[in-house]
């Protein structure tokens, strides 16, 4: 039995988790900002025909926003966490299989589903809409590069409402004419503009490259993107592009930051997140990237961008080690007299636990076996008590300068029982 | 709306709604186990659909809800004449008994100073979910 894939994907998912919750909100358009208010990352359909782009700063479209009547939300990741965890849940309750690809969007083998993917499909978007009040759109095929593209086209046909499957098509070439090529799964956005520079535009002319050359210019990858074009499954539903290589934690300042103790309290808890969600990949860090940036939007004012790479004699997830490879690269880069607006680390280099490179002459200094219970213990508190129960005291106060600002954050309506929704009797 | 989901499946079966699906950490001590009761699972046996909300007012105190209390909302379930439900209407929640009429549907409160309100076809109306409990401190 060929397999069937498919791609499930919240619509306009943080601004649908919003509007759940706010009945007054129903058929009006809602925006969500990314964190510290930067920039627009969700809308709804009614914000989108509006006109109002993605990833706009808000202070540059705050005038259009209040003259549309948009309701703006500061990000509630305590929401969108819970509400991702029941759509997750309930695709997992319904299909033989599922592999969670982001906070919004799943991957589900439907081979051999009673009735056929499509029907299935419908009852299982009904059934997470019904339930979590969230609305999904499902694309079908045979590959997941296919289900992926079907999605796109679920959503972008109000016809089709919300389900696609793209092997039921009359002329899947016409389909592939029309996906330009920035918008096939696994093509980054490098090769995308190399291949419009080679007259590859669109998914079609991409399927038809001589898979030789692909092979050659752009690697394995490229090969296995062009073949599930041609509906050869070359991902299970567990791999596939976009495998985690690196982990990012960076953050805007809620107000700008230059003395280098602020900063170093900054880093330290972008690295206690980011050492976190290391161990929970099971994995080690071989390199750590330190970042800084003033702010760009302020060209008055003396600009510093810099970066530093500290590289680990070991790779390790212990978190203090980390902080002090954070802090040696922001010594490196800071310098006084800056008004800071951002600052971040990147963890790079990861590799799993068990099968990391060790040297010959410096043995792992900070793994021995009396360091790796305390960070598993650290990680079961805060998981027990909630978050930063425990934490590290280089993170500094919490009411320090560089904390987020989130002014229009909604309530957290199904993780605070003094935040919940409230109904009139 | 769809049907719910299939039964079984030629190839394999698919759990239900309506049944319990085995959830936590496996322990092969489990078959010789009684485990302890959990609240949970008698309160929301479907928890990616149960929510909790808050309630303000005094109109379904004959219903045994009062100002304060949360009730716990299942929207898995699809609501019929007779539940206690919590309904969009006019912008906002409000929690009320479902009745049918003889001309229709009313969202009718529980509490002899209050009026239903009944729900015609161009009343801005849709049932949020159906209210399996009251969580009431004494």
């Amino acid at each position: 039995m060929p397999p069937r894939y498919a791609l499930i994907d919240c619509n306009n998912f943080y601004a649908s988790c919003e509007r759940l919750f706010r009945p007054d909100l129903r058929d009006r358009p809602v925006v969500v900002l990314s964190n510290n208010d930067g920039c627009v990352i969700a809308r709804s359909a009614e914000a989108k025909a509006l006109g109002i782009p993605m990833g706009t700063p808000y202070f540059k479209c705050r005038g259009l926003l209040r003259r549309h009547g948009v309701t703006v939300f500061s990000s509630n990741y305590a929401l969108y966490g819970d509400m991702s965890a029941r759509v997750m849940g309930v695709l997992a309750r319904f299909c033989p299989a599922v592999a969670v690809y982001s906070i919004d969007e799943a991957f589900a083998d439907l081979t051999g589903v009673p009735g056929g993917a499509d029907a299935f499909s419908r009852r299982l978007k009904a059934t997470v809409e019904a339930w979590t009040g969230i609305p999904i759109s499902i694309g079908i095929g045979p590959t997941k590069t296919l289900a992926k593209l079907a999605n796109r086209l679920a959503k972008g046909h109000p016809r089709l409402r919300g389900v696609f499957d793209f092997a039921a098509s009359p002329d899947p070439d016409r389909l592939l004419r029309h996906t330009p090529i920035d918008a096939v799964w696994g093509i980054g956005r490098r090769h995308a503009a190399r291949l419009v520079r080679y007259g590859v535009g669109d998914a079609l002319a991409f399927r038809d490259m001589d898979p030789v050359w692909v092979r050659r210019k752009m690697s394995v990858t490229g090969l296995h993107t062009l073949l599930e074009l041609r509906g050869q499954p070359c991902h299970t539903l567990a791999d596939g592009p976009a495998a985690r290589k690196t982990i990012v934690s960076s953050r805007s300042f809620g107000r700008p930051v230059s003395s280098l103790e602020d900063l170093r309290e900054a880093t330290a808890l972008h690295m206690v997140r980011a050492a976190e969600k290391l161990r929970r990949l099971r994995a080690v860090a071989a390199c750590v990237h330190v970042f800084l940036r003033t702010n760009p939007f302020r060209p008055g004012l003396p600009q510093h961008n810099d970066s530093a790479s500290v590289p680990l004699a070991v790779a390790t997830a212990h978190t203090p080690t980390l902080i002090r490879a954070a802090h040696a690269g922001l010594e490196r880069i800071h310098k006084e007299g800056f008004e800071f607006k951002k600052c971040g680390i990147m963890l790079s280099g990861l590799e799993p636990v068990n099968g990391r490179w060790l040297s010959l002459l410096d043995l792992p200094p900070q793994d021995t076996p009396t360091h790796v219970p305390t960070m598993q213990i650290v990680d079961d508190l805060n998981a027990r008590w909630g978050r930063d129960t425990v934490t590290f005291a280089a993170v500094g106060r919490p009411d320090a300068a560089w904390h987020m600002r989130r002014d229009m954050r909604s309530p957290r309506y199904t993780t605070a029982w003094t935040e919940l929704p409230v109904a009139r009797a | 709306m769809s049907p719910p989901l299939p039964r079984t499946s030629p190839s394999r079966p698919l759990p239900l709604a309506g049944e319990a699906v085995a959830a936590g950490f496996p322990s092969p001590a489990e078959d010789y186990m009684e485990r302890s009761l959990d609240l949970n699972e008698y309160l929301a046996p479907r928890p990616e659909a149960t929510f909790f909300v808050r309630v303000a007012g005094d109109s379904m105190t004959g219903a045994g809800i009062h100002h304060g209390d949360i009730l716990v909302v299942d929207r898995s379930l699809a609501a019929r004449p007779g539940h206690v439900v919590i309904a969009r209407i006019n912008g906002e929640f409000t929690v009320k008994r479902l009745r049918s009429t003889a001309t229709g549907m009313e969202l009718a409160p529980e509490n002899p100073d209050y009026a239903p309100t009944p729900i015609t076809p161009d009343t801005d109306f849709e049932i949020w979910g159906v209210v399996r409990h009251v969580l009431h401190a004494l």
